[in-house]
């Protein structure tokens, strides 16, 4: 279940590396912005189901203003100075949040019940079934969306060559930010997601699952779409593996040593070939 | 000096040391996102080499900032292979290893945090700083300035002329975690506790915001940066929050107007001409 939530947000983040080769850290942020506004909403009494439209309208409005002052002014200059805007408007999301919304651990009243399942001793909750099914459905029309489309294809032109594609007549400056619509709106979604399962959000709750997308998608391969969701599955797997042998404080250790191991000797990722348009469909 | 002055003189002049540990990678296109790891590991194995071994800080610092560079060794040779932003993110997965690391390293006090009894005070500190400031504009007025610029500039021209890229890119790189030890090493000796949890991934981040704001193109960039986003919040004393999030904000609208930071190397240049008329 926390898988899907890291490869969700490992989806927005390979959305942005595949096709604008920028690795958006603001991302976690946009996740943290989802779940807190999602409890704001809920809290004020708003019903789930607008609350978790707003959060997703607020998540996209954020990443859009992440595109104004990010990528829009810095196609020309080093491939290092965008990551480190994005990784200063993660701080100043966060510190807004704590400002706002204050810096406690905030808890989401438990919406629906008890809505479990039991399959033989098996309890599977509806909630969690639920998202799991509809970030699965989410995932699987990007990737539809991606290979079918008119805009999919103008994407893979981009993702190519932004210079190629800006010859052949692709307005990149109206379509970046198509871009960076739909990876706010699957950081977003991820988060509301965790708010309304989890029901506990803080400020800096997008660290922890933010650090650990970007670890998942640089495991399954950055740029492809299915190789994050390996990748998310792989995390949660060796999190839940090392808690089990080595005990909770060691589940770091796992994580990121994995990531360096990988690092030293398929920095590729497992799953190569390629950018967000070539996964194989 | 009043202790409040004095703790915050020592923070600039460790926040200078840290961003001349940024600067050196940036300058040779390379970013480290694992500065707070390789603070760390100066901090505290300077501290355990003056806590157990009694050597003097001024020993233990250096010898600590040179078990800092042998990670960095480690990490940089297989990494550096591929071209891109890898060694940012290696970087990025060994801080966070460290930090959990020393979590769970009771050796060294574990999540309880590590008194250290050696104290030096702001003037040793201030020293060692302007020490390594002073030595990398030497370093920067050598042949090997050039070569990394060369480097930041263009790889393949850089390697055309016979520039061993990954050789200037693996120095730069371990030589910039050397002083990441030591200025970990000197935070460590002043304010005589450390914690793995003060080393994360934020503090890696801050101290590249310093260098990027301070310019990557001249030797003045990294020094500029540190010193005014150290003192801008003390002097705003405005409460935590507000405090990030007004350097969040100054930030990402200088890196909008200027991405090259606030002084570039045209600027130096042009300073020079009209100091010497010719």
């Amino acid at each position: 279940m926390l898988g899907s939530v890291y490869a969700m947000v490992a989806v927005a983040l390979t959305l942005s590396i595949g096709i604008l080769r920028f690795l958006n850290f603001s991302i976690p942020g946009l996740f943290m912005i989802g779940a807190m506004a999602t409890w704001a909403l809920v809290h004020r009494a708003v019903p789930w189901p607008l609350a978790a439209g707003a959060a997703l309208l607020i998540g996209a409005a954020a990443s859009l203003l992440v595109e104004f002052f990010t990528w829009r002014r810095m196609r020309m200059v080093e491939h290092f100075v965008p990551l480190v805007s994005s990784m200063a408007f993660l701080i100043l999301f966060e510190h807004l949040a704590i400002v706002f919304w204050g810096s406690e651990l905030r808890t989401l009243p438990a919406l629906f019940g008890n809505a479990d399942w039991r399959v033989g001793g098996l309890v599977i909750g509806l909630p969690q079934l639920m998202a799991l099914i509809s970030s699965m459905a989410l995932i699987f029309i990007l990737t539809q969306l991606l290979a079918r489309t008119r805009l999919g294809r103008a994407l893979r032109t981009i993702a190519e060559d932004s210079d190629t594609a800006l010859l052949l007549g692709v307005d990149i400056g109206r379509i970046v930010p198509v871009v960076f619509v739909m990876s706010g709106l699957f950081a977003a979604f991820a988060g509301v997601v965790f708010a309304l399962n989890y029901r506990q959000v803080h400020p800096f709750m997008g660290e922890m699952v933010g650090l650990k997308a970007i670890s998942a998608m640089i495991v399954g391969g950055m740029g492809n779409v299915w190789g994050s969701i390996a990748g998310g599955v792989i995390i949660g797997m060796v999190e839940v593996m090392s808690i089990g042998y080595f005990g909770a404080d060691f589940v770091d250790i796992a994580v990121y040593g994995l990531l360096l191991l990988i690092l030293f000797i398929r920095p590729t990722g497992l799953f190569t070939g390629g950018l967000v348009g070539h996964a194989r469909l | 000096m009043s202790g409040y002055l004095e703790g915050v003189m020592v923070l600039l002049a460790v926040n200078v040391v840290l961003a001349y540990g940024g600067f050196l990678p940036l300058a040779a296109g390379q970013l480290n996102l694992g500065l707070a790891g390789f603070a760390a590991i100066g901090a505290y194995a300077s501290a355990y080499l003056s806590n157990v071994l009694n050597l003097s800080p001024l020993i233990a610092i250096p010898a600590a900032g040179i078990v800092a560079g042998l990670v960095a060794l480690a990490v940089a040779v297989p990494v550096l292979r591929t071209r891109g932003i890898y060694l940012a993110l290696a970087t990025f997965a060994l801080g966070q290893i460290v930090q959990a690391v020393i979590l769970n390293l009771e050796l060294v006090g574990g999540a309880a945090g590590y008194p250290v009894a050696a104290f030096i005070r702001f003037p040793t500190v201030a020293l060692v700083a302007a020490v390594v400031v002073v030595l990398v504009c030497l370093l920067f007025a050598t042949r090997f300035g050039i070569a990394v610029t060369a480097v930041h500039d263009d790889e393949r021209v850089a390697d055309l002329m016979g520039i061993d890229v990954r050789a200037f890119q693996v120095a730069a790189f371990t030589l910039g975690s050397i002083i990441a030890g030591i200025g970990g090493g000197l935070y460590a000796h002043h304010f005589s506790f450390i914690e793995a949890q003060y080393f994360n991934i934020s503090l890696s981040i801050t101290i590249v915001l310093y260098v990027l704001l301070g310019g990557t193109q001249t030797v003045l960039g990294p020094l500029l940066g540190a010193a005014m986003f150290t003192l801008l919040p003390e002097v705003l004393r405005a409460s935590a929050s507000w405090r990030y999030i007004v350097f969040a904000g100054a930030l990402i609208v200088l890196m909008a107007l200027r991405p090259e930071g606030l002084i570039t190397g045209a600027d130096v240049r042009r300073l020079f001409a009209r100091a010497s008329p010719s």
